[in-house]
């Protein structure tokens, strides 16, 4: 049976099996002890927090609620489907409308609901179905849906254009990103109003995610740009192993993971001193929340594949086959910068990938890394347009992402095999609190939902 | 430059192109071998293990048949290592691994003929290392004679020396006319010499890379420049003799450089390539043969990722003068190489002449120095298309050469 054929009619409170819906709720909020309703794990839109160990994995649900949203410090699934949009409305009410929306989409779709009551197969026989249908029996896969805001829903590209009433919201570090040395941008591909990621193990569960929360918003967003991960490049989990990129390196060993709480709050979450920042805009709306900087990062892997691998592991700076710094030890292993070769000659090239990204060359600053290896055909020469979709979540963009990427641009030996082709960054805002929605998803309170502090 | 290069004072890769440092201070040897091939070689050849520790060299068979010998060294102690293949009389390196950190592993394919050898592992870099005997019988594969390799990688690394030293020199010279018609306000004739003088730089460009900062001072591309990073060199003044419509300038119109930006513009040129001719002039510079050999790479490499695509002279097109002196350069390269390439391996001189022949063919189609070049966009998908596939065609073969002229020891 279907995880979607679970879904909880709203009307007669009745499900397609003949149990109604409080007895649903009822097992599902109990634990889990059905193994038939696993598909439901996390039911209670946030209060099952652990799923069960003796669930396959690929059932695993996340809970949508909590001080923070989900697919940031979740350990980074397999697939990501990310969206941008922008609003073809010009009301205020409609956007938080949409919100709401998704809101409850998102709640549900999270916990292995369909995108509506009704399901991809059910509902009045002349309406469309609620639900697209083409994940109704595939497991959640541990989908998280993550909506952030870009600094265009704040203000115009002239700086003064205020659509919504929301310039004297806009948070100081929600900046327009600089022109970094050989950036390449596609403005298609780039920036928007509206930022959704959805992280799965399964690509057509996060495909079906985006499809129906665009199909929600018609009338009110439109999809801007989307991109599609197949293979995740970071472990944000210490559970995790280090998976690599196209370039074959282990990538993101460094990464900041989501057992290091208080390193998450020293550089991923917002905090309210944060918010206190004299800016002359209120930004306390973002405490608990965390920026996401997105780039499309094309590599031009055929002339990498046609490089040494003398000068690979140079530019990286790490060995190939494990991933430990050319330093010596294993993959963990902390980089000695200063220890040369023959002539004097450090071992790890100042110029490396791993010396210019490492936290020490920018004052401490990490990040959370969360990026995809993307495939995206080829060009019209017949090579691959392929690459990294870099995501990082920083508490500050102007001191956790801009520096060093700047850094990055202008002297990582690696930057010869890059180009930037997209770009975005935003404001993701704090989750929506535990106990704010019902077991179907739906607002307890209609104040109360993704990014509710923003308008509030 | 290729897109995405970083725009200023980017250091060269020391692996690559740096000249000056190379040979003096690391020796030709610690340049050879080192060349990243996989254990497992096709033809049955020899993999061994090294296990160098603090106090022990302990290499996993103390003989192996003549032909492709794989030494697959891990460095189990706590200093920084080396592994040499010394020759009978311990003294000359035939081949040897450098700088491999504890506990890494770091192979040694070299070619090696019947005889008597010692190996050595070095901890820490110093004194004569843990030496044992290690004997290579016949196997009665051919391996190539050596000895006189050495002095025909000096031959090629001076003739490819004296070949710079031309180029630059003529460089030098158009640059200062160019500059000269620029500066006079002769656009006409600005515009005539630019893709013509742009080949002599075209030509050595990875030794202008190996210089750093002059690379990026000469030949940034608008797009390579971080916010607020001043331009300078050749496209800067392409974009002022071709100035773009505001459409296919950021949607912003076009200010010409006024007459004193243009006096400045002509004359930061000739001083940054006088700066160049300075440097490939000293009696210091060299350049070795690995540097030669994964130059011609890169100039491949430039055409395939910036030039075939149009992006390096976004503005006057004349993308086809790039990519014929880049081929030129690449081919000049194999030709000073060729005699050791050929030694060790006629198949891919071969497998190179064939698909230099080609592209050079298909480029003659879309015109000559002296006759012109077709503008890039003029040239027909399906062209730029056929041009791509013959360039990827010679990249892929170049860039074996490398290991090729580093394992013929």
């Amino acid at each position: 049976m279907g995880r979607r054929q679970d879904t909880v009619p709203a009307q007669d409170d009745r499900g397609p099996e003949g149990l109604s819906r409080r007895a649903v709720l009822g097992i599902a909020g109990g634990g889990l002890a059905a193994a038939g309703l696993a598909g439901a794990a996390g039911f209670g839109a946030g209060r099952v927090t652990t799923p069960e160990p003796s669930l396959v994995a690929e059932r695993r649900t996340y809970p949508f609620t909590g001080a923070h949203q989900a697919g940031i410090v979740t350990p980074a699934q397999d697939r990501m489907y990310l969206a941008a949009f922008d609003l073809t409305t010009t009301s205020r009410e409609e956007v938080i409308g949409l919100l709401r929306t998704w809101t409850t989409m998102a709640a549900r779709l999270t916990q292995g609901l369909s995108a509506g009551p009704y399901g991809f197969a059910g509902g009045p026989y002349d309406a469309p179905p609620d639900d697209t249908g083409e994940a109704a029996d595939l497991p959640v896969a541990g989908l998280t849906i993550t909506v952030g805001f870009g600094r265009s829903l704040f203000v115009g590209a002239d700086g003064s254009t205020d659509r919504f009433g929301l310039a004297g919201r806009l948070p100081a570090a929600l900046v327009a990103l600089p022109h970094f040395s050989g950036d390449d941008l596609d403005p298609a591909r780039s920036e928007g109003d509206l930022l959704v990621q959805a992280c799965t193990d399964d690509a057509q569960v996060a495909v079906h995610a985006i499809r129906n929360l665009s199909r929600a918003a018609f009338g009110t967003a439109r999809i801007r740009w989307t991109q599609l991960g197949y293979g995740r490049t970071s472990s944000t989990s210490t559970a995790q192993t280090t998976p690599r990129n196209l370039f074959g390196f282990k990538d993101g060993t460094a990464n900041l993971k989501a057992e290091e709480t208080d390193a998450l709050d020293e550089h991923v979450w917002v905090q309210p001193q944060d918010a206190a920042e004299t800016t002359g805009t209120d930004s306390t709306w973002m405490v608990g929340g965390s920026y996401v900087a997105g780039r499309r990062i094309r590599m031009t892997i055929e002339t990498w594949d046609r490089t040494s691998l003398r000068e690979q592991e140079a530019v990286i700076g790490r060995d190939k086959a494990e991933g430990a710094p050319l330093s010596g030890g294993t993959e963990h292993s902390e980089p000695d910068f200063s220890l040369a070769g023959r002539g004097g000659i450090p071992l790890i090239d100042p110029s490396s990938h791993v010396r210019l990204a490492h936290p020490s060359s920018h004052g401490g600053a990490r990040m959370l890394r969360r990026g995809y290896t993307f495939t995206d055909g080829n060009d019209a020469l017949g090579r691959l347009d392929a690459g990294l979709y870099f995501l990082a979540y920083v508490r500050d963009p102007r001191t956790g992402f801009i520096p060093v990427q700047t850094a990055l641009a202008n002297d990582d030996l690696l930057s010869e095999y890059l180009v930037h082709t997209g770009s975005v960054l935003a404001a993701v805002p704090p989750g929506v609190p535990d106990g704010a929605l019902a077991a179907d998803g739906s607002l307890l309170d209609p104040s109360v939902h993704l990014g509710a502090g923003l308008f509030s | 430059m290729v897109p995405a290069r970083p725009a200023l004072a980017r250091p060269a890769d020391p692996r690559t192109s740096r000249p000056g440092r190379g040979l003096a201070a690391l020796g030709l040897a610690g340049l050879l071998g080192a060349t990243g091939c996989v254990a497992n070689e096709p033809d049955g050849a020899a993999a061994l293990s090294v296990d160098s520790s603090a106090t022990a060299c302990t290499v996993s068979s103390p003989e192996a048949p003549s032909g492709t010998i794989t030494f697959s060294v891990t460095n189990t102690g706590s200093e920084v290592t080396e592994f040499y293949l010394l020759a009978d009389d311990r003294l000359r390196v035939v081949s040897e691994v450098e700088n491999i950190g504890p506990g890494l592993t770091r192979d040694l394919v070299v070619q090696v003929p019947a005889g008597t050898y010692w190996t050595a592992c070095k901890p820490g870099m110093v004194g004569e290392g843990i030496q044992s005997e290690f004997t290579v019988t016949d196997s009665g594969e051919a391996v190539g004679a050596t000895g006189a390799v050495a002095e025909q990688l000096a031959e090629a690394e001076a003739s490819y020396v004296a070949y710079v030293k031309d180029q630059v020199s003529s460089l030098v010279a158009g640059t200062q006319a160019f500059a000269d018609a620029y500066a006079s306000g002769d656009d006409d004739t600005a515009r005539s010499l630019y893709a013509a003088t742009r080949v002599h730089w075209e030509r050595v460009e990875p030794v202008a890379e190996s210089f750093g900062d002059l690379d990026p001072l000469l030949d940034a591309r608008e797009a390579d420049l971080a916010d607020g990073e001043e331009w300078s060199g050749w496209h800067y003044v392409e974009k002022d003799l071709w100035p773009p419509a505001a459409e296919a300038n950021g949607g912003v119109e076009y200010h010409a450089l006024t007459s004193d930006e243009r006096t400045a513009a002509a004359a930061d040129l000739v001083a940054y390539t006088d700066r160049l001719s300075e440097a490939v002039t000293d009696e210091s510079f060299t350049f070795a043969a690995f540097q030669i050999s994964n130059g011609a790479k890169e100039l491949l490499d430039e055409v395939a990722t910036g030039k075939i695509t149009g992006e390096e002279e976004i503005w006057s097109h004349t993308d086809l003068w790039d990519v014929a002196a880049n081929v030129d350069g690449a081919s000049v390269a194999l030709g000073v190489l060729r005699e050791v390439a050929t030694a060790r391996d006629p198949e891919l001189v071969a497998e190179l002449d064939a698909r230099f022949e080609a592209l050079g063919a298909l480029l003659a189609q879309h015109g000559s120095y002296e006759e012109g070049f077709t503008p890039y966009d003029e040239l027909s998908t399906a062209e730029v298309t056929d041009l791509a596939a013959a360039v990827d065609a010679v990249g892929e073969p170049l860039s074996r050469l490398t290991a090729t002229i580093t394992s013929a020891a």
